[in-house]
C-alpha cells in the first residue's frame, strides 16, 4: 500500500469536506447535549450553524454558482442576531437566578 | 498541496472543536470556537470563498466571538459542576453519535455521485463583486428582510438586557 494512500497533487475529494462538515456537527450536537453551562450550550450551536456553512460553501464549488454562498451569509447575519438576542436573555436568567446551570433553570418544565 | 493545507486547517478545526466540548471552563471555550471559525475561514478560501472567508473572520471570530467573551467575563461564572444525567444518555450518548457520523459518511461516500476534485481557484465566483451583484439582484428582498430581523434583534436585546427603572 502506497504512503500516503491518497495523490498529493489531485485535489481533494468533495466529500472529505462534508465528512468534516459532519464531525464538526456531531461535536455540537454532544456539546449541546452533554454540557450544562449555558453559554457552553449556546456556543455549541453556534458550531453546528458553522458546519451547516461549510457543506453549503462545498455544494457551492461542486454546483459552481455562489448562491451557497449567499445561504451561509444569511446564516451569519441569523447568527449574529440570535448571539445578541440569545446573550441578553442569559444575562437576564443569571441577574434573577445567579446561576448558568441549565439543569436549574427548570420552571416551565415543573 | 491542496490536500495537505485541507488536512492541516481540517484537524486544527476538529481538534479545536473536541476542546470547545471537553474544557471546563467557557473562556477556554470561546478560544477553541475561535480557532474552528479561523480555520473553517482558510478552508472557504480553498473553496473559492474569499468573501465569506473574510466575512467568517470579521462576523464570526470577530463581531460575536467578543460578545460571547463579553459576556462570559461579566457573569464570571468558574468551572461548571460535573453534570447529572440520565443512565441510558451517559451511556448511549458517545455511540449514538459515532452512529450517527458514521452511517452520513456512508451516505456521503458511497450515495452521492463521484465529481471532481476541490483545487484552489477551481471555482472563482465566491468574490466580493460577484457575491454583492448577486445579493442587491436575486436575492434583494431577502436582503432587506434582515435589516428587519436585526432591527428586531436591537430592541429585543436591549429590552432583555436593561435595567428595571420604576
Amino acid at each position: 500500500m502506497p504512503f500516503p494512500p491518497f495523490s498529493l497533487v489531485a485535489g481533494v475529494p468533495l466529500t472529505w469536506y462534508l465528512t468534516l462538515s459532519v464531525i464538526l456537527f456531531a461535536l455540537g450536537v454532544a456539546g449541546f447535549l452533554f454540557r450544562r453551562n449555558i453559554i457552553t450550550v449556546f456556543m455549541s450551536i453556534e458550531l453546528m450553524l458553522n458546519a451547516v456553512n461549510l457543506t453549503f460553501i462545498a455544494f457551492s464549488y461542486k454546483l459552481k454558482q455562489n448562491d451557497g454562498h449567499i445561504f451561509s451569509f444569511f446564516v451569519m447575519v441569523v447568527a449574529a442576531a440570535e448571539a445578541a438576542v440569545g446573550l441578553a436573555i442569559i444575562l437576564t436568567v443569571f441577574k434573577n437566578r445567579q446561576t448558568l446551570e441549565i439543569d436549574e433553570v427548570s420552571s416551565l418544565k415543573d | 498541496m491542496d490536500i495537505v493545507l485541507f488536512l492541516l486547517f481540517a484537524g486544527v478545526a476538529v481538534v479545536c472543536a473536541l476542546n470547545l466540548v471537553i474544557q471546563k471552563h467557557p473562556i477556554a471555550s470561546a478560544l477553541s470556537l475561535i480557532g474552528v471559525m479561523a480555520a473553517l475561514a482558510a478552508i472557504y478560501l480553498q473553496l473559492g470563498g474569499e468573501f465569506i472567508a473574510a466575512a467568517q473572520l470579521v462576523v464570526y471570530a470577530g463581531a460575536i466571538m467578543v460578545l460571547f467573551v463579553f459576556v462570559i467575563m461579566l457573569l464570571n461564572e468558574g468551572k461548571e459542576r460535573k453534570a447529572k444525567r440520565l443512565l441510558w444518555v451517559s451511556i448511549g450518548g458517545l455511540p449514538l453519535l459515532f452512529v450517527f457520523v458514521a452511517l452520513i459518511h456512508f451516505m456521503i461516500t458511497h450515495l452521492l455521485p463521484a465529481s471532481e476534485n476541490v483545487q484552489f481557484g477551481g471555482f472563482t465566483d465566491g468574490t466580493a463583486a460577484a457575491i454583492g451583484t448577486k445579493l442587491f439582484t436575486a436575492y434583494l428582498l431577502p436582503f432587506e428582510v434582515t435589516s428587519v430581523l436585526i432591527l428586531i434583534a436591537i430592541v429585543g436585546a436591549i429590552v432583555l438586557a436593561r435595567k428595571e427603572v420604576d
